[in-house]
């Protein structure tokens, strides 16, 4: 990128000589007028005859530029209702040339015909839906009370709206602020307006931000591909450029041109267009990762807690998914009292709401494991049913206190927006949910390797009777196992509020998947959940584009299935006695 | 055979499953059709389907007890084999439908139409032949529990491990039938059944048919479930229930004899979607939900597993509970279900009938399973040929 043409070069050259006869006249309006004549021609070489000779005469007919500069712009546009179509083209030069605030908006309404005179002389801009609000042209207020009757709109020929649009391109691509022209020129890339093409290439000539210059330069070769009479070596050049830019739109206009009649344009676009392909194939293939990673740290954070209980009591607790749901339901409560109280703090609501939703999850996690699955202990099986049947009475009991529907919870500002890496999107909300997901996971590790408590959880999870007999006392880590594993579920509950609805059924959507990532990755170890969440979201991401996204998750479960008969103990399997037990 | 189940308390249960069953085979067609409406003995229509229904259902937590109650396997899925039975006779009905239907095809039914397909799927083949779509309803869900229990049992996967991956097959079934080229429907399954033998689907005999039917067809699957449990081979199921180690080191080929009553199971739980099917009236994918498997199980846990009057109770008492809950407050519902659940495991682990009536023989099958250390069951069973021999060789 960033790498411009020898056809572009050639260009700058002229340009060159050009810039310096303005500079010796830069005071003088006169500069201006050169200028537009030089635009003028250099459209004429890519017009067709007729339309060459008629533009070429233009400058000379008119009425002497320096009258038209003395008026101010108002007075200009005040003329516009009355003025012929060769007039109306001067008066736009001179608007465009004043640097009025308002002359873009004024020309464009010219060109897009919403642009009227009013019986009192006034100028006004009809807005472009149906709502027939009209503001003053000069000044954009908005102008009240105004009867059909009483506008006359200001008509345009043919000829005189390709003047314009050349001007109002100019207008945009010389704005002072690099983000409007950087817009401009991309819209130029998709108008493809051949009028605008004299006004682009003087704008690379004058660019000095690299990246609006390229895109400038791009926006040029797609108009010179359009035009069949360009000169092959231009548009052979313009391939190139195309090429360089390697994104879908590029790729569509280069297959445009498999039936152009010049063979070597015909051969260099369909080159660029497979160059273009191949390129784009490694770019979906990183896009389909990143996806990947991002659904796979969705999965991770809704597996995590449950690889913990599921670990080390061997219990499944169905009901994790309803503990992900309460943490998705504290962040919205948590956004409605800081709404109410301190909406000052509502940027950091998710901050606020991680911490909340650990002790609401823990403190539910808790009462779930002293008030029913202490007594089921060494009974997996009924574990499971008891547990299916409180997440039932949670979800009913959320529906009741809540009501059916989705509850809206806000994003903050710093979490909404994206940015481009190459041609992947990022998007801060994955992004942000990727790195937490991750955060969360590290802690959780350190916490099992480095902490005494952590050592007790792993001597049950490893021998329960041998880690009863040194002194552990197992039933107070099982409780404590139980509040951390539903507080993390509890965490993820917060980032799938971000991405998910928050409805009663958010759990239940994510717990045939989570145990999927649990058994996958094998029970008991964490860097097994890791690496499942992260393999079975990547591996979902690539089937999707083949197999629908119905049939991928449908093969993701066959496969698991599969795999389970080849390693009935998941991925990553704890060896030697604690298996049996 | 009913000497030796007079013997046993068991016994009397059967017999009054019988006498029951048979009381409603006669009792209810009768009332329902020789009795006029006027009268107050008079059972209306309505109740003669629901009770079919719950009949059908009956039969579905019968063959999940087989499995969960005999042998400890604990099948969250047991809903897919009911739902390919009820799939397999959809298929026939619809077929049967004819030109009748909105479009007025001869050959496809309607979605098909719908879905410009131009000639039926290879699959759909033979289904206008009654005794194909009978055999494909008993195959169907056998073929794929032969083949999913073949692999899981060889690898030896056990406990919560094969009950999750059994969801995990409903799950995926269920995605897969939602989808609409699968030509079987999509969302909204296959309704509008016209007849069956010629005569109207809809009619109070053909309901009356239909009732006397499922209360048969669970009649022969309680006298088919006892005379596996109550066989050498029945020991053996318990004795894998409670030690599957000690069982399989004691020479029994352990997965074959727990492939064997899956399979068992897995056929009557599709007999009984398939007679659930004309009697609702519609299958479609729901039916596949993991919701709906795992329903199933709280039924056997009501009504006590590891007894087979226990399931087929539970389930009567649970739908009966069920249908008049939902009747004046159907928002609680889920309340009620989820205590059901929660209060069964915790205060009737043996569920009604293991709980107040001190069922079956041996004690230990009157133990919660899974739990169970008991070696009566263990005790009695013989190593099998060779075993002592081979044992004894490794002595040496």
């Amino acid at each position: 990128m960033g790498k411009l043409v020898p056809g572009y070069g050639a260009r700058r050259k002229t340009r060159s000589v050009f810039l310096s006869l303005a500079e010796r006249h830069v005071t003088s309006v006169l500069a201006v007028w050169v200028d537009t004549i030089r635009v003028l021609f250099a459209v004429a070489a890519l017009l067709s005859f007729s339309i060459d000779t008629a533009r070429s005469q233009e400058p000379a007919v008119p009425a002497p530029p320096a009258a038209t500069a003395l008026a101010t712009p108002d007075a200009l546009v005040a003329e516009l209702p009355n003025a012929d179509f060769d007039r109306k083209g001067e008066v736009a030069e001179a608007l465009a040339s004043s640097g009025h605030p308002r002359a873009g908006q004024v020309i464009n309404a010219l060109v897009s015909g919403t642009l009227n005179g009013t019986t009192d002389g006034r100028v006004v801009i009809e807005a472009g839906d149906a709502t027939k609000t009209y503001t003053e042209a000069m000044t954009g207020t908005p102008v009240m009370g105004l009867a059909e009757d009483q506008l006359t709109r200001i008509g345009v020929n043919n000829r005189l709206r390709r003047v314009l649009r050349g001007l109002y391109a100019r207008l945009t691509l010389m704005s002072p602020d690099a983000g409007i022209r950087r817009q401009s020129a991309a819209a130029a890339f998709t108008a493809r307006d051949p009028d605008t093409l004299p006004a682009i290439e003087e704008a690379i000539a004058k660019e000095t931000v690299p990246a609006v210059q390229n895109a400038l330069a791009i926006a040029r070769a797609a108009i010179i591909l359009q035009d069949a009479a360009a000169p092959e070596f231009d548009r052979v050049a313009a391939i190139e450029i195309l090429k360089a830019r390697g994104d879908q739109d590029s790729m569509s206009l280069l297959l445009g041109l498999r039936d152009a009649e010049s063979p070597a344009v015909r051969q260099a676009a369909s080159d660029a267009a497979a160059a273009i392909e191949a390129e784009l194939s490694y770019w979906r293939a990183l896009q389909n990762v990143y996806y990947g990673l991002s659904l796979g740290s969705v999965l991770l954070l809704a597996a995590i807690g449950l690889a913990i209980t599921f670990g080390v009591m061997g219990v499944i607790n169905m009901a994790h998914g309803e503990m992900m749901m309460l943490g998705a339901y504290t962040t919205y409560v948590v956004q409605q009292i800081l709404i109410s109280s301190a909406p000052g703090l509502m940027e950091w609501s998710l901050l606020i709401a991680i911490p909340s939703a650990f002790l609401v999850a823990a403190a539910a996690g808790v009462a779930i494991e002293r008030g029913i699955i202490r007594f089921l202990y060494g009974r997996p099986l009924e574990t499971l049913l008891a547990t299916w049947g409180l997440s039932l009475v949670i979800q009913q009991g959320v529906r009741t206190i809540f009501g059916p529907t989705n509850k809206a919870v806000i994003t903050p500002g710093w979490m909404s927006g994206s940015f481009d890496a190459g041609h992947l999107q990022i998007t801060y909300s994955r992004l942000a949910i990727i790195v937490f997901s991750l955060i969360v996971f590290s802690l959780l590790i350190v916490f099992l390797k480095r902490t005494y408590s952590g050592m007790q959880m792993r001597a049950v999870t490893q021998n329960r009777r041998m880690a009863s007999a040194m002194g552990v006392r197992t039933n107070w880590v099982d409780a404590f196992t139980f509040a951390l594993g539903s507080g993390v579920a509890g965490i993820a509950g917060v980032a799938l509020s971000q991405i998910d609805n928050v409805s009663p059924n958010l759990g239940q959507t994510y717990i045939i998947d989570s145990f999927m990532v649990v058994v996958f990755g094998g029970v008991g170890y964490l860097w097994g959940t890791l690496v499942g969440a992260m393999t079975l979201g990547v591996a979902n991401k690539f089937l999707e584009p083949y197999a629908g996204a119905v049939v991928g998750k449908i093969l993701i479960l066959v496969f698991i299935i599969l795999f389970i008969q080849r390693r009935p103990r998941g991925m990553f399997a704890l060896k030697g006695r604690a298996v049996e037990a | 055979m009913i000497i030796g189940a007079l013997r046993t308390r068991s016994g009397n249960f059967s017999l009054a499953l019988y006498a029951v069953l048979a009381f409603l085979a006669v009792a209810v067609p009768l009332l329902n059709l020789a009795v006029p409406e006027t009268s107050a003995f008079h059972v209306s229509t309505y109740i003669v389907t629901l009770l079919g229904k719950y009949l059908c259902y009956a039969l579905l937590a019968l063959a999940l007890d087989l499995v969960w109650g005999y042998c400890g396997i604990l099948s969250l899925g047991h809903g897919a084999f009911f739902a390919l039975g009820g799939y397999a006779m959809g298929m026939h009905l619809m077929r049967l439908i004819g030109p009748r239907g909105v479009y007025g095809n001869p050959v496809l039914p309607d979605f098909m139409v719908f879905l410009n397909w131009t000639e039926l799927p290879w699959y759909w083949h033979g289904f206008d032949n009654f005794l194909f779509a009978m055999l494909v309803i008993i195959v169907a869900p056998g073929l794929l529990a032969f083949v999913f229990g073949a692999f899981a049992f060889r690898s030896r996967v056990t406990g919560v491990y094969f009950s999750i991956i059994t969801q995990a097959l409903t799950f995926a079934l269920m995605l897969a039938f939602f989808r609409n080229d699968m030509g079987f429907g999509g969302n909204n399954g296959m309704t509008d059944f016209k007849d069956i033998f010629g005569a109207n689907i809809q009619s109070d005999a053909v309901r009356n048919a239909f009732f006397v039917t499922t209360v048969i067809a669970l009649g022969v699957g309680y006298a088919l479930c006892m005379a596996i449990v109550r066989s050498k081979l029945g020991k053996v199921l318990i004795a894998v229930r409670d030690a599957e180690s000690r069982t399989r080191f004691l020479g029994y080929r352990v997965e074959r004899y727990k492939l064997f009553v899956w399979v068992v199971s897995a056929c009557l739980a599709g007999v009984a979607g398939a007679l659930y099917v004309p009697q609702v009236g519609i299958i479609n994918p729901s039916e596949f939900a993991p919701e709906a498997s795992i329903e199933a199980v709280i039924w056997v846990a009501v009504g006590g597993r590891g007894t087979l009057v226990g399931p087929i109770l539970g389930a009567v008492l649970v739908n009966g509970f069920k249908s008049w809950f939902t009747g004046f407050i159907p928002e609680l519902w889920l309340f009620a279900l989820g205590a059901l659940f929660v209060l069964t495991t915790l205060l009737l682990p043996k569920g009604i009938l293991g709980t107040f009536l001190q069922p079956v023989s041996a004690r230990a099958a009157s133990r919660a399973p899974g739990m169970a250390r008991d070696e009566g069951v263990l005790a009695s069973l013989p190593p099998r040929d060779g075993t002592r021999e081979r044992l004894a060789k490794v002595d040496a």
